[in-house]
């Protein structure tokens, strides 16, 4: 198992470490119901060093990055993050990534951890020709998000630079954060305010510690995997693997406020056009529980007899103290109301259809 | 870790107490810590039969599904109602908090299960394993 540089922090403060597609990390510190708590009550330190980031820069690197994702880029702005799906030809998602512009000819692209070599090489195929330089810099670069509606208050005790001012969806390139400078972008993928901060390998331990102490008054807490999943599905964002894949397009997620059909090109583009004008056959819906259960990912979808999806995600929600899903269901089956039930280890439960995201994020505007 | 002297235990980490021909059986600490925040409980039903090592019902925490064995053979008689609405009970306290109690079909079965010590030595060797 790959270790991040934080690994040591993690058994300091009692984590339980598994195997997260092969890399050492914390599910959980004192319990992932306690940690989701605190990130939506207080505050939440992650470690999201597994997290990929590729840089590609020169001449051609705006136009390649406009080219290589749904949404557009070209509205972008130094300074700006964009979150956005990158597809292959038939519509089907290589990886969901956030996009960094810091310059017209230097961009970094934040990607998750399990597709980091996969879209590096796909970008690399990408960029053949095009005058620029793609560089995979997820060895040399660790990443932590504090996230919570105190990650504000903590983020401004660690540095003078106005990392307040920033919106949401915005950065500050090379802040001094003491330890050493670092990449400060108010994003996450938990429904919250927050902030996550790209750095050197080197530096990590040091700032962990930093913020840690700089966050004890304000009820901080060290959050780990288990958390961050319970939180980014509350909030019904996607993950790669579950509501995103191959084979299911942005339409088909949710994500029809990324595809940007009007842009001049972009790889898929065709299909999506085309899967937008034949109207989706299925599409991710929420669903809760009616018969107390938990669905989880994988289980089958029924409308009576008849299988119409499957849960791509579905979990017990601390915040909502409920059982919830989301499911990729046909056509037919995905109005609000629906009842429809789920294949819960051999038994089948009620469910019904209901509006999503499960929990309106936070965020500052 | 609480492991009650007077309790007899599964390899799978059930408890079993018993009271003339009743079974009262639960999950041990071991098990609930190791398992993290429960968030439900598939209570077996009432005159179900089971088998010792038989699936009595299940349990969920955030992350999993996670069958619970019958430590011995019996009828389903009582089931704690109490869990269904807060399965976080088990956390709480493993031991007070019983699953469901069985009318026991042979009470030497229980014989077959381990004491205290033998189950705590048990559990050191499993968390060996895990590192």
């Amino acid at each position: 198992m790959k270790k991040t540089p934080l690994y040591q922090k993690h058994l300091d403060y009692g984590g339980r470490v598994v195997d997260f597609s092969g890399w050492a990390l914390p599910v959980q510190y004192s319990g992932i119901v306690e940690e989701h708590k605190a990130v939506r009550e207080a505050a939440g330190l992650f470690d999201v060093s597994h997290m990929g980031e590729i840089s590609v820069a020169g001449p051609g690197a705006a136009d390649l990055v406009y080219y290589l994702v749904v949404n557009d880029t070209s509205r972008m702005k130094p300074g700006k993050v964009m979150y956005t799906p990158m597809c292959y030809e038939s519509g089907g998602v290589v990886d969901d990534i956030l996009v960094y512009m810091k310059a017209p000819d230097d961009w970094l692209l934040a990607v998750n951890a399990a597709n980091t070599d996969k879209d590096y090489e796909w970008i690399l195929e990408q960029a053949s020709g095009k005058n620029v330089t793609v560089r995979n810099l997820s060895d040399e670069t660790a990443q932590v998000a504090l996230q919570g509606p105190k990650a504000e208050t903590i983020m401004s005790r660690l540095t003078k630079a106005p990392v307040q001012q920033l919106v949401f969806y915005t950065f500050m390139d090379a802040v001094d954060l003491e330890v050493g400078k670092a990449l400060v972008s108010r994003t996450g993928y938990t429904g919250e305010d927050g902030f996550e901060i790209y750095m050197p390998t080197d530096i990590a331990p040091q700032l962990w510690d930093r913020i840690m102490e700089a966050g004890k008054e304000e009820g901080l807490i060290p959050a780990g995997l288990g958390a961050r999943d319970t939180l980014r599905f509350e909030a019904c964002l996607p993950l790669y693997g579950h509501e995103l894949e191959k084979d299911i397009t942005p339409l088909e997620a949710g994500l029809k406020f990324t595809v940007k059909l009007d842009k001049t090109d972009f790889i898929g583009k065709k299909a999506l056009a085309k899967q937008k004008e034949e109207g989706l056959k299925r599409k991710i819906v929420g669903l809760e529980m009616l018969d107390k259960g938990v669905p989880r990912h994988g289980y089958e979808v029924y409308a009576g007899e008849q299988a119409v999806g499957t849960v791509t995600s579905g979990s017990f929600a601390p915040t909502l103290d409920a059982y919830l899903a989301l499911a990729l269901v046909e056509a037919g089956y995905t109005g609000l109301g629906t009842e429809l039930e789920i294949d819960i280890r051999g038994r089948k439960k009620a469910a019904r259809v209901v509006k999503t995201p499960f929990y309106t994020p936070r965020y500052k505007r | 870790m609480n492991i009650p002297e007077e309790l007899r235990y599964t390899k799978t980490h059930e408890w079993l107490r018993i009271e003339g021909n009743k079974g009262y059986v639960g999950i041990t600490d071991f098990a609930q810590h190791h398992l993290g925040d429960l968030v439900f409980v598939e209570l077996p039903e009432t005159d179900a039969e089971v088998a010792a090592g038989d699936v009595l019902c299940s349990i969920e925490s955030v992350k999993t599904a996670s069958d619970i064995y019958s430590p011995v053979s019996g009828k389903v008689v009582e089931v704690n109602e109490d869990l269904e609405d807060d399965a976080g009970l088990l956390n709480e306290d493993p031991y007070a908090n019983w699953i469901a109690v069985l009318e026991l079909s042979d009470p030497s079965e229980a014989d077959n299960l381990m004491d205290a010590a033998a189950y705590r030595e048990h559990c050191e060797k499993e968390e060996e394993a895990m590192g």
